[in-house]
């Protein structure tokens, strides 16, 4: 599979991120659907832009918030790619890393924060809460997954990921970036807006395999 | 004691006195709750370590582990419970331990139990139109019942203060208050808030720059621990204590295994005992130095929080090495340690201890001698000891008004009765008395390790333990001092695989309760600043 | 030492020789236009770098390194990322005050930047109240930060503006009068006259009124500037971002630019009142080391003065933790305020003498 453009982030040659080929079939879809995938000279220069200042809204459930702080810490700087510029208010945010558990009580307020945000906008899902619900996932009160509210862009797993796994994250996000096309950016996938129970029940039985 | 409560309340049958995993439990009457609750506290029992809910299946019920603010290890069970399931009302003892208020609303919303005389029954972690009481065993989990809402709870079922009373012929009567008026400029902290330490809301109402009120909601982050525990074997709930409070989660995961080893009477060997010890401490300091960061970062110095990550990484290198993980260590387990120490572990403790001493005079040179810290702390947020009992705050934010709570010295387990430390105390009670005794604890903490790391015996560092452990019939609660003050486990086991019940006591849920307390009339600066000082974890508090 | 009149002759003659006086008038006013807006973009693009790279270097990290040699064109990536943001339009604001009060910010920091005088001979414009025009225009930025945040529709941001006005209008005072207080010395107003005077020896140095003026500049300026420690406005861990919470994508990239800006003019006007502006460094008496002065561009002189001062500025924001909303109005109206009162005083005792 070849790609239009091979995206190249600094310091990091192309064959490391072999072992995720996820980019590879998400520019494979956009062109099944007809998106250009970047093109020109413009484009490159606006996604120059875009991938190296992603400034991520300071949002943290539990256990991987200590982790993201780690990152922002001297070891492993996250300055160094343009992204300790944390925003406090979603508005001006770029990206929302949903750092632990989503519980029902939190699922309308994550939801609210990512409809704050301006576009184009994306989601990190890091952790294995965030992602399916983790070592709570058979709990009464918590959601599995937040891809059940907000589309997510990158999955960082661990519980907690070490903060090269989130700084390896934040690089595919990079990646993500740089093949987008900013004049036609793809289709956020539908998340549904309103589950009625019967709809979640199904919802339930099909993800459990019942 | 036991002969006094028989003396003074003659009704008391032997069986209702009993002595159960060596202490005292009084099971008492609902009726009779209060009068027993009120001469407890005459004899100096003020301290209110935790309210436990149960559902005994036939009957509900709740028990309050109270102990002696003069010595915290001496501790009390009271007992009681009603049998209607359908609308089980007990008295509450709010009036003696003024703490028991948030306790109550906790096992109001497990259990449904409604406490007459405590007015506040709003549910403390799930919203107010959730169906049926998660921790009840005949709950129904399926998610059809409660599915997940997309639109955030309405502020007037946040607002509201619902009192139900039922009459003889079962007709309820509802009144209703609400918190706020028209007039009040309400404001909402959190729960995305870059000071409130994770999903803690506050609805603060403000008069100008001042704080008139806070009302804290819990329950951002409520993962439903304790009911996911019971479906769990015993080895494998230590995985979900490290997730409670997170920055000592070694800690917790002591407690967690001190109980069932108690239960089980098995003997850790010393080699695990002492490893056991230095992991906790260097928790502790690892967990200091982001309280003492994060308060700073509170009052907007980012520099001294990175100061603070940066000293962190060097914990977090001794911990990977030996344990494999850096937040969560996974280290303990029932029997012993999961394994033996790094051949480097020696080395890397002992060049972190002088790496630290130097440094913490860096952070003192940095922080706590500017003009400007020390001005916003002085004079800022006192506590007095009685308030501090009264309101259960434990850990550093209780020594900083001089009650001496440190279980280390009270209670001691693991190595800590065979070094020397001190338990450091301040009577001030102020922010700059919380802000500076976390500093000097980890000195302290250092001369623990210092003594520690030269005497490790040798030996085994685990018992064998086989897959499936099962426990005795009993109650237990074990305490330990975290990072954050007391972190209580307490299980009931019925003879299985799994408990028929675990609780945990949250340090932090009481601080952001004393937070309420001494933000009112101070500015919304000091109120950030407060938060800081008691440095609570929030995942702590919602389990 | 060369001076930028003999550039500013050079276009002027050749402008007129090629066509009439209104349109070589014009010419030269867009040519000002496009030079003051991009040097101000310019400026306000290094500093958003400068500060980023000299706050990881306080805090033992590396700071933006990834983009170009040393990160260098971090703050390029960061413009063209924000000028493709949406703009996101709030409910129930107000929303032609919304949209203005961005532009009254940065309005209010380009007016002031035009009429600093950066070189020999490069000044926009000469007022003869230079130092009044100074003061009045910069005073622009609090109604644009009042009405984003009355504007917006949000407690935060009310709360976040109604300190402000509280904290710039006071902090306005001192600024003035330690600015006065070098008027009174030199006896005029006029930028490039100030400037002018100081060329045998910088204001800081001839007289000890001015160094307390200088002092009290700098606490006031900062404070003006609304960074930390006086970052009440904003106050990060209080008021999420405080006025400008609910701004997205440009209009944000406004308030962000002109805070950067802000703190070059501050540091500008600290070094054309205080430093001798774009004059080198000279001791009477010491004709060969004059000489040596005299080589280095009066250019070089004017910014290495203003990133000094602007350093400080960084350094006292990295290492302090914020004042409390009454600390800080006390330490204007009970410290810095009489002080400068005294000082004007003093500085009027002097002059007389």
């Amino acid at each position: 599979m070849e790609m239009s453009k091979k995206t190249h982030i600094k310091n990091m040659r192309y064959e490391d991120f072999n072992d995720n080929e996820y980019l590879e079939q998400y520019v494979e879809e956009l062109r099944r659907n007809n998106v250009p995938v970047a093109l020109g000279k413009l484009s490159d220069i606006i996604n120059w832009g875009r991938s190296h200042s992603v400034w991520p809204l300071t949002f943290a459930t539990s256990c991987c918030g200590i982790e993201f702080m780690c990152v922002g810490g001297a070891r492993t700087d996250f300055a160094r790619f343009g992204w300790e510029v944390y925003r406090n208010s979603p508005r001006q945010a770029d990206v929302i890393f949903v750092f632990g558990t989503i519980v029902h009580k939190m699922a309308p307020v994550l939801k609210r924060l990512y409809d704050q945000m301006a576009e184009p906008k994306y989601v990190v899902a890091v952790g294995s809460c965030a992602i399916c619900g983790g070592p709570f996932r058979n709990s009464y009160h918590v959601v599995k997954g937040v891809d059940e509210i907000i589309p997510v862009d990158v999955y960082v797993p661990g519980c907690p990921p070490r903060p090269d796994a989130i700084l390896y994250g934040m690089m595919q996000l990079e990646r993500k970036i740089k093949v987008q096309n900013f004049f036609k950016l793809p289709e956020q996938p539908e998340v549904k807006e309103h589950v009625t129970p019967e709809e979640n029940a199904a919802h339930y039985e099909a993800k459990l395999g019942k | 004691m036991k002969q006094n409560l028989a003396n003074k309340f003659g009704w008391l049958t032997p069986e209702q006195l009993s002595e159960e995993d060596g202490r005292l439990a009084v099971t008492v009457p609902a009726d009779r709750l209060q009068e027993v609750a009120a001469y407890l506290k005459e004899c100096g029992y003020d301290f209110l370590v935790d309210m436990v809910g149960m559902d005994y299946g036939d009957r509900l019920g709740v028990i309050d582990y109270v102990a002696r603010g003069e010595s915290p290890a001496d501790v009390i069970a009271l007992k009681t419970s009603v049998t209607d399931r359908d609308f089980p009302v007990i008295p509450t003892v709010m009036n003696v331990w003024k703490i028991g208020q948030l306790y109550e609303r906790e096992v109001h919303d497990y259990f449904g139990i409604r406490f007459a005389g405590n007015e506040d029954m709003r549910r403390l972690f799930l919203r107010e139109s959730w169906k049926g009481y998660p921790l009840r065993k005949d709950y129904d989990a399926s998610p059809e019942v409660n599915p997940v809402p997309l639109e955030n709870e309405s502020l007037e079922d946040m607002d509201t203060i619902r009192t139900v009373e039922r009459d003889a012929e079962g007709n309820e009567h509802v009144t209703s208050r609400s918190l706020y008026t028209d007039d009040d400029y309400v404001i909402n902290f959190g729960p995305q808030h870059p000071a409130m330490h994770g999903v803690l809301h506050l609805r603060v109402s403000l008069e100008g720059e001042i704080v008139r009120s806070v009302d804290p909601h819990f329950g951002y982050i409520h993962r439903g621990i304790e009911k996911l525990c019971e479906g769990y074997t015993y080895p494998q709930i230590p995985h979900l204590t490290d997730r409670l409070d997170y920055l000592s989660g070694t800690m917790n995961r002591h407690a967690y295994c001190l109980c069932c080893e108690k239960a089980l009477q098995m003997d850790v060997p010393q080699r695990a005992v002492v490893v056991r010890t230095i992991f906790d401490e260097l928790t502790r300091i690892a967990s200091h130095l982001i309280g003492w960061g994060s308060m700073c970062m509170d009052m907007g110095a980012v520099t001294a929080f990175m100061y603070g990550l940066r000293d962190r990484e060097k914990v977090m290198d001794i911990f990977e090495e030996t344990a494999g993980g850096r937040l969560m260590a996974n280290y303990n387990v029932i029997g012993g340690v999961a394994n033996d120490i790094h051949p480097n572990f020696r080395k890397r403790v002992k060049e972190f201890i002088p790496y630290m001493r130097k440094m913490l005079r860096e952070h003192h040179l940095l922080y706590t001698g500017n003009p400007i810290a020390t001005g916003r702390m002085k004079g800022v947020g006192y506590l007095s000891r009685e308030q501090v009992i009264a309101l259960g705050v434990t850990g550093p934010s209780g020594r900083a008004s001089g009650w001496a709570n440190d279980l280390r010295k009270a209670a001691p387990y693991a190595a800590y009765d065979r070094v020397e430390f001190d338990q450091l105390l301040r009577t001030g009670g102020e922010t700059f008395d919380r802000y500076i005794l976390r500093l000097e604890e980890i000195e302290q903490s250092l001369r623990i390790i210092e003594q520690l790391i030269d005497n490790i015996p040798e030996g085994p560092y685990a018992e064998k333990v086989k897959g499936i452990i099962k426990l005795p019939k009993g109650d237990f609660f074990q305490r330990v001092e975290n990072a954050r003050g007391q972190f209580g486990v307490y299980i009931t086991s019925t003879g299985g695989k799994t408990p028929y019940r675990v609780k945990f006591r949250s340090p932090s849920m009481v601080l952001v309760n004393a937070l309420k307390e001494v933000a009112r009339g101070n500015k919304v600066a000091d109120l950030i600043m407060l938060g800081g000082s008691f440095d609570y974890v929030i995942p702590c508090i919602d389990r | 030492m060369w001076s930028f009149t003999q550039l500013t002759h050079w276009i002027d003659t050749s402008l007129h020789s090629c066509m009439s006086a209104d349109w070589a008038l014009f010419v030269e006013f867009v040519l000002i236009g496009v030079a003051v807006l991009a040097a101000y973009a310019l400026i306000a693009l290094f500093l958003i770098y400068a500060e980023r790279k000299i706050c990881g270097f306080f805090q033992c990290r590396l700071g933006p390194n990834r983009v170009g040699k040393w990160g260098i064109f971090q703050s390029v990536a960061d413009m063209i990322k924000i000028l493709l943001k949406e703009l996101v339009h709030i409910n129930r604001s107000d929303k032609v005050l919304f949209r203005a009060a961005s532009f009254f910010v940065i309005i209010g920091s380009v007016c002031t930047f035009g009429a600093l005088p950066f070189a020999k001979g490069l000044q926009a414009i000469d007022f003869n109240v230079g130092v009044f025009y100074l003061m009045a225009v910069s005073s622009l930025g609090v109604v644009g930060i009042l009405l984003a945040g009355w504007s917006s529709n949000s407690k935060y941001t009310m709360i976040g503006a109604l300190r402000s006005g509280a904290q710039l209008i006071s902090y306005e005072i001192s600024a003035g009068l330690s600015l006065m207080t070098i008027v009174v010395y030199c006896g005029s107003m006029q930028l490039s006259e100030i400037v002018a005077q100081q060329a045998d020896g910088w204001f800081i140095f001839r007289s000890v009124p001015a160094v307390i003026a200088f002092v009290v500049y700098l606490i006031a300026g900062h404070a003006e500037t609304n960074r930390g420690p006086f970052d009440m406005p904003e106050a990060e861990s209080e008021l999420t971002a405080g006025y400008h919470t609910e701004y997205s994508g440009i209009q944000f990239g406004f308030f962000y630019l002109a805070e950067y800006l802000n703190m070059f003019i501050i540091a500008a006007i600290a070094t054309t009142m205080f430093l001798g502006g774009w004059q080198p460094l000279h001791v009477p008496g010491w004709e060969g080391f004059n000489r040596v002065m005299d080589y280095i561009p009066s250019v070089i002189w004017f910014f290495g003065k203003t990133f000094v001062c602007i350093f400080l500025a960084l350094w006292v924001r990295w290492s302090f933790p914020r004042l409390r909303i009454d600390q800080l109005l006390g330490l204007e109206w009970k410290v810095l305020m009489p002080i400068s009162l005294v000082n004007l005083m003093l500085m009027s005792v002097v002059v007389i003498w």
